[in-house]
């Protein structure tokens, strides 16, 4: 699978199928201060990302 | 996942509520927990004109978003700080949003741009005067903000700041034991004296992830992009901090904040109001006329030593 990460913009690259909850495990990043979006639409932690797709790991945290 | 509310798959799972929601219903649960900060910190009325402060980030535009959805009549002012590069991408989201999403609801974009006005961008300003880029740029938005809402008569001011904000700048307070800047911590400030504008924070019931959550389920268009100025700032430390109690202990971040609210509300009870401190404190500046505990308030003082340097 497609991963698009920001701050840095970066893509990378996991081994699929895995759970939204397991791929925060794997990057080690808080699930409070992210959302995972594929295509349009927003997972859940228990939703499963197949190899062949593409997510956005989106940051939700601002300067403020 | 599932819904709670509905048989719908839910999109975004609410630890601290122990609840998930669809689409439609986060929509809902979002708008009214809106309605009910509005409601309970007396906020303002149906016939008030709000003026909302945009940045074009997901919090400001996604309450611009929400008030015209409840009907509001809310303008809205984007300071234009020159930023190369990322003031002209948040520049383009809040004037598209205005032309895609607020026109159609009778309601105007005002813009200030701190170039055309103090003959540079906040990056240059910040180093003709020594200081640190953010503390100028929250001078100069504090300072412009108050002046639009007050000049154009608005009933109140309206800035997007959420519950990570608000208990963010909590601790942050709590950790100095900079007391004396907790009795301004509250969702509403009054118009305590001639010049200051009512400010209200509506979002702050929610977290940025819920609000992150909103923006995405209604297409609202916003600049994900983090400010290049905030970078190393001391917010995103304390963000961090909490966000790690939240992920061990769901709810930290609402009990902590809240819990304050509550506290704040006892205390003010028998003690002097922010008003009463305001008037005793505060005169109208020597140059412009705004309120300050100085002869001159902090932005003219700000202005007079970049106008100095650059001679």
């Amino acid at each position: 699978m497609n991963i698009h990460l920001s701050h840095p913009t970066r893509d990378i690259k996991l081994q699929g199928p895995k759970r939204v909850a397991d791929i925060f495990k794997e990057l080690q990043l808080i699930p409070e201060a992210f959302l995972i979006i594929r295509g349009q639409d927003l997972m859940t932690e228990d939703e499963i990302v197949d190899d062949g797709d593409s997510i956005e790991v989106r940051p939700v945290i601002s300067g403020g | 996942m599932r819904c709670r509310k509905c048989p719908q798959r839910a999109v975004l799972g609410m630890p601290r509520h122990n609840t998930a929601f669809c689409g439609p219903c986060l929509t809902e649960f979002v708008r009214t927990q809106v309605q009910k900060a509005i409601k309970a910190q007396s906020m303002f009325a149906p016939e008030d004109r709000i003026l909302v402060a945009v940045s074009g980030g997901k919090d400001s535009l996604t309450l611009w978003e929400i008030l015209l959805k409840l009907g509001y009549r809310a303008d809205a002012l984007y300071v234009d700080l020159g930023i190369p590069g990322y003031s002209d991408r948040s520049h383009e989201k809040v004037e598209r949003f205005a032309r895609d999403v607020a026109e159609a609801c009778g309601s105007k974009l005002m813009i200030h741009t701190v170039e055309e006005d103090a003959g540079a961008g906040i990056k240059e300003l910040a180093n003709l005067i020594k200081r640190p880029t953010c503390s100028a740029c929250g001078t100069i938005k504090r300072y412009q903000f108050n002046r639009v809402a007050w000049e154009n008569k608005y009933d109140v001011m309206a800035t997007g700041h959420n519950l990570d904000d608000e208990a963010a700048r909590l601790l942050g307070n709590v950790l100095q034991w900079q007391e004396e800047y907790l009795q301004k911590q509250s969702p509403t400030l009054p118009a305590s004296v001639e010049g200051f504008a009512k400010k209200v924070k509506p979002l702050y019931r929610m977290t940025e992830r819920e609000i992150a959550a909103y923006a995405v389920v209604n297409r609202i268009d916003y600049l994900v992009e983090e400010c290049p100025m905030a970078k190393g700032a001391k917010m995103l430390v304390y963000k961090d901090a909490l966000n790690r109690l939240e992920a061990e202990s769901p709810g930290t971040k609402h009990r902590f904040y809240w819990g304050f609210l509550e506290k704040q509300k006892k205390v003010g009870e028998s003690s002097v109001s922010m008003t009463d401190t305001d008037q005793t404190m505060l005169l109208p500046c020597e140059t412009c006329g705004q309120p300050t505990t100085a002869g001159t308030c902090s932005f003219c003082r700000m202005m007079a030593r970049a106008k100095t340097s650059t001679r």
